[in-house]
């Protein structure tokens, strides 16, 4: 659906203000749910229930020193968190939020654009973020640094393919690589004698799903595999020398980029938008969406809670040995029904 | 520009001119500097062409448990070379041992092995015991265990809770910390501190045991298995933990002795010594104990040791509770003449005042002779010696702790880990470092 360009820079201003705020927000809920987990009761004195923590935290960092080591390539070290923070923010242009809705008596999209390749300009811009972290680990002239960045680059580099490779399946299944007609084909249902199942793609990849949650996480440099920044190894990784505002957008870039990997599932997997009621109200839909996100959010916290962390060799042991090889079985797998069903063999 | 971060207290850095880290606060040249761009290909950081980099972790790394410094030759993540270097919390116990009266010695132990203090006061009272030939009655004795237990459990947890910190279970600290608290509450119930407790006394204990302590041992030894099972079933059966510690850090039996490591380390390759068996000191012949021992000798078997004895620790305190509940008997042995008399009329007779006043300026003097008292603490074997020229202060004052001697093993087991062992290898350890630099 065609729209002038000054809706689709108003959805584009909302959306990443949304963003920028449940970004800010995630890091409220991640310490609260931290807390459950561990027994205390997290950020509690700014506000009710600590919600003014994010704010505090905001000023707190603008109002630190930006510090620049002696040593450092400053043109690369000023640039390089940019790129995080801006490859993260790039990311949610494809999401869709929903489908076309009316609202003051004009057609709005609840989305950005709807590109053809969507998926897949997901996964390439997330990849372009790891230049941030790498360059940021080089420039800042510290070893600590410089080994998180290489283990970044050699961390995204696996776990890229099998982030890739996990969504072929759903490709073949849905015959499209844009987010909106993955999110459109899950909005029917199909019927399993007496109940009528949604046609989420969690029940007909299960594989896929648990394989794009795995590398996902790698993807994120989260907990069990957070090694560019292995605090108990690597100091504070790749941004040890990083101070201030930069060290925001740095941080900014992780959470954002948790949101988008969330959103991001929950339209491949979780059927995005769709459920009960979303087809006549889309506010509904945005509150599925937000709720499934939520979930994987949780997920992230509860794993950072529980496990320790891989070693850099086992991690790379787990994408080569392990994952790869199942996503391919995946792929060979689901061709193969995908053409049984199509009539083309047999 | 770079200046070098300062020079170590040992011995071989200092003649500063062969020092391999640089002078105190030289300004290395620009070229030198580890810039961006460089800092692979830079000849200050590659070691004769080869390619290695230096990588000097701490003293102000996060997981070195304190001050530790370790110089790392790395070949991309994997140590060719491990060199640890200690010193910067070196407060110099033993010779202030020599300026100080026999009863002042105990809270400079506390300060040594600060986690697990109780036991340090312990190993020094027995010295002292042993040079005056002062036996305590058997309550206080039970009494000691019991305490002594505790605070083995107490040091124990920290050890986990680091130790599991280092390797990425994040909330395993804050668990077994919140499970100390309540062994710091019974530390504080009893004698009033918490963490440098101060607890044990020559001749016993001299103040009486407060209401309601029993009531709160019992309630931990109630609580505590529940919750260590917890523990155990978050670590023990868990991949990634046992994919980090199975088969990292590896000490042959004989590389054990060899490197004389007592404690955990020890019993995890196998070797069945424990002072508490071997030359039983307090009552422990007469309690029922167990002492694990691992197989393979790696930072998993470590781990299951410590875990075990921490229940066996907790089955110690169960006994002596049990014997110690219905005692009415004295808690302090006065009538040995190196035992400070009873402050009981202290405030109301002036004969009581002045003869405390003098036992407390002027201390005892014990017998000319020497003294070498071991106990098991929680991170090995624990040894006091102390030479009496027959003065109130010691002749001489001597501490073996067991981590320093343990440190000794890091190098050894670091050689071909990976970067991320080193903190899973100095947590296997148990360092402390009040009690390494002393």
């Amino acid at each position: 659906m065609d729209q002038p360009i000054w809706i689709t820079f108003i959805v584009a201003f909302v959306i990443m203000n949304v963003l920028l705020i449940s970004m800010a927000y995630a890091t409220w809920f991640e310490r609260k749910v931290l807390a459950a987990f561990q027994d205390r009761r997290g950020p509690t004195r700014t506000g009710w229930h600590g919600l003014g923590q994010p704010l505090a935290d905001a000023v707190k960092l603008l109002g630190k020193e930006d510090l620049i080591p002696a040593g450092a390539d400053k043109i690369v070290f000023r640039f390089a968190p940019v790129i995080v923070f801006v490859t993260a923010i790039l990311s949610a242009a494809v999401i869709p939020f929903g489908g076309t809705i009316e609202l003051f008596g004009r057609e709005i999209n609840l989305y950005i654009t709807d590109l053809n390749v969507g998926a897949l300009f997901i996964l390439a811009v997330g990849s372009a973020g790891v230049y941030g972290i790498i360059l940021g680990a080089w420039s800042s002239a510290n070893r600590y640094s410089l080994l998180g960045g290489l283990r970044s680059a050699a961390q995204v580099v696996s776990y890229e393919i099998v982030l890739g490779l996990s969504l072929v399946g759903i490709f073949i299944l849905t015959g499209s690589l844009s987010l909106k007609s993955i999110m459109e084909r899950q909005a029917e249902t199909i019927s399993l004698g007496p109940i009528d199942l949604p046609n989420w793609f969690i029940l007909s990849q299960p594989l896929a799903f648990i394989l794009f949650i795995v590398a996902a996480v790698a993807e994120t440099n989260r907990v069990p595999f957070d090694l560019p920044e292995a605090e108990t190894e690597l100091v504070a990784g790749f941004h040890t020398e990083y101070s201030g505002f930069r060290f925001s957008l740095y941080f900014l870039g992780e959470y954002i980029n948790m949101i988008v990997v969330s959103l991001f599932a929950s339209t491949l997997f979780l059927g995005g938008p769709n459920g009960p009621g979303s087809d006549t109200y889309w506010g509904l839909g945005l509150v599925w969406l937000f709720l499934k996100a939520l979930i994987f959010m949780f997920f992230y916290v509860w794993l950072r809670a529980t496990i320790p962390r891989f070693r850099f060799d086992q991690l790379m042991g787990v994408a080569w040995k392990v994952l790869l090889p199942l996503t391919l079985a995946n792929i060979l797998v689901t061709g193969f029904i995908r053409l049984i069903a199509n009539g083309e063999v047999f | 520009m770079a200046i070098s971060t300062g020079q170590s207290a040992r011995d071989d850095f200092r003649d500063i001119e062969q020092s391999p880290y640089g002078k105190p606060g030289e300004v290395i040249s620009d070229t030198a500097a580890p810039t961006g761009t460089l800092t692979v290909t830079d000849e200050s950081v590659l070691d004769s062409g080869e390619h290695q980099m230096t990588l000097n972790m701490g003293p102000q790394h996060p997981s070195t448990h304190g001050v530790m410094r370790v110089v790392l030759k790395l070949d991309g993540e994997v140590i060719t070379d491990c060199d640890p270097v200690i010193g910067y919390l070196h407060r110099g116990t033993e010779k202030l041992g020599e300026a100080h009266r026999y009863a002042q010695i105990t809270p400079w132990t506390d300060r040594t092995d600060y986690v697990a203090a109780p036991l340090n006061n312990l190993g020094y009272i027995l010295a002292v015991e042993k040079l005056c030939g002062v036996e305590a009655p058997e309550r206080a004795q039970y009494w000691r265990v019991i305490m002594a237990e505790l605070a083995r459990i107490a040091s124990h947890l920290v050890w986990l809770g680091t130790h599991a910190l280092d390797i990425g279970a994040l909330s395993m600290s804050l668990y077994c910390f919140r499970e100390r608290e309540m062994i710091l509450d019974i530390f504080e119930s009893f004698c009033g501190a918490r963490l440098t407790t101060n607890m044990m006394e020559i001749g016993g204990f001299s103040r009486p045991i407060p209401d309601g302590l029993v009531e709160q041992i019992r309630n931990f030894i109630r609580l505590f298995p529940g919750r260590q099972q917890e523990y155990s079933d978050l670590l023990t059966a868990n991949p990634i933990w046992m994919a980090r510690t199975k088969g990292v850090g590896i000490i042959s039996p004989e590389a054990a002795i060899s490197y004389s490591l007592t404690g955990a380390c020890l019993r995890g390759s196998g070797i069945n010594y424990d002072v508490r068996k071997a030359e039983p000191y307090l009552v422990y012949d007469r309690l029922d104990f167990e002492v694990p021992l691992g197989e393979h000798g790696d930072t998993f078997d470590r781990y299951l040791v410590r875990m075990e004895e921490m229940r066996q620790a907790l089955r110690l305190v169960e006994q002596a509770l049990d014997h110690v509940e219905a005692m009415d008997t004295p808690m302090m042995a006065y009538e040995s003449p190196y035992v400070i008399p009873p402050h009981k009329g202290t405030m109301t007779t002036a004969e009581d005042m002045q003869r405390h006043f003098i036992w407390t300026i002027k201390g005892f003097n014990p017998p000319v002779g020497e003294v070498w008292q071991t106990i098991e603490q929680s991170k090995g074997e624990l040894g006091y010696y102390i030479v009496s020229d027959g003065g109130p202060m010691p002749y001489r004052f001597r501490i073996r702790t067991p981590d320093f001697v343990n440190l000794q093993v890091l190098p050894h087991m670091a050689q071909g880990a990976l970067l991320a062992d080193v903190v899973a290898l100095i947590g296997t350890i148990d360092i402390v470092l009040g009690s390494v630099d002393r």
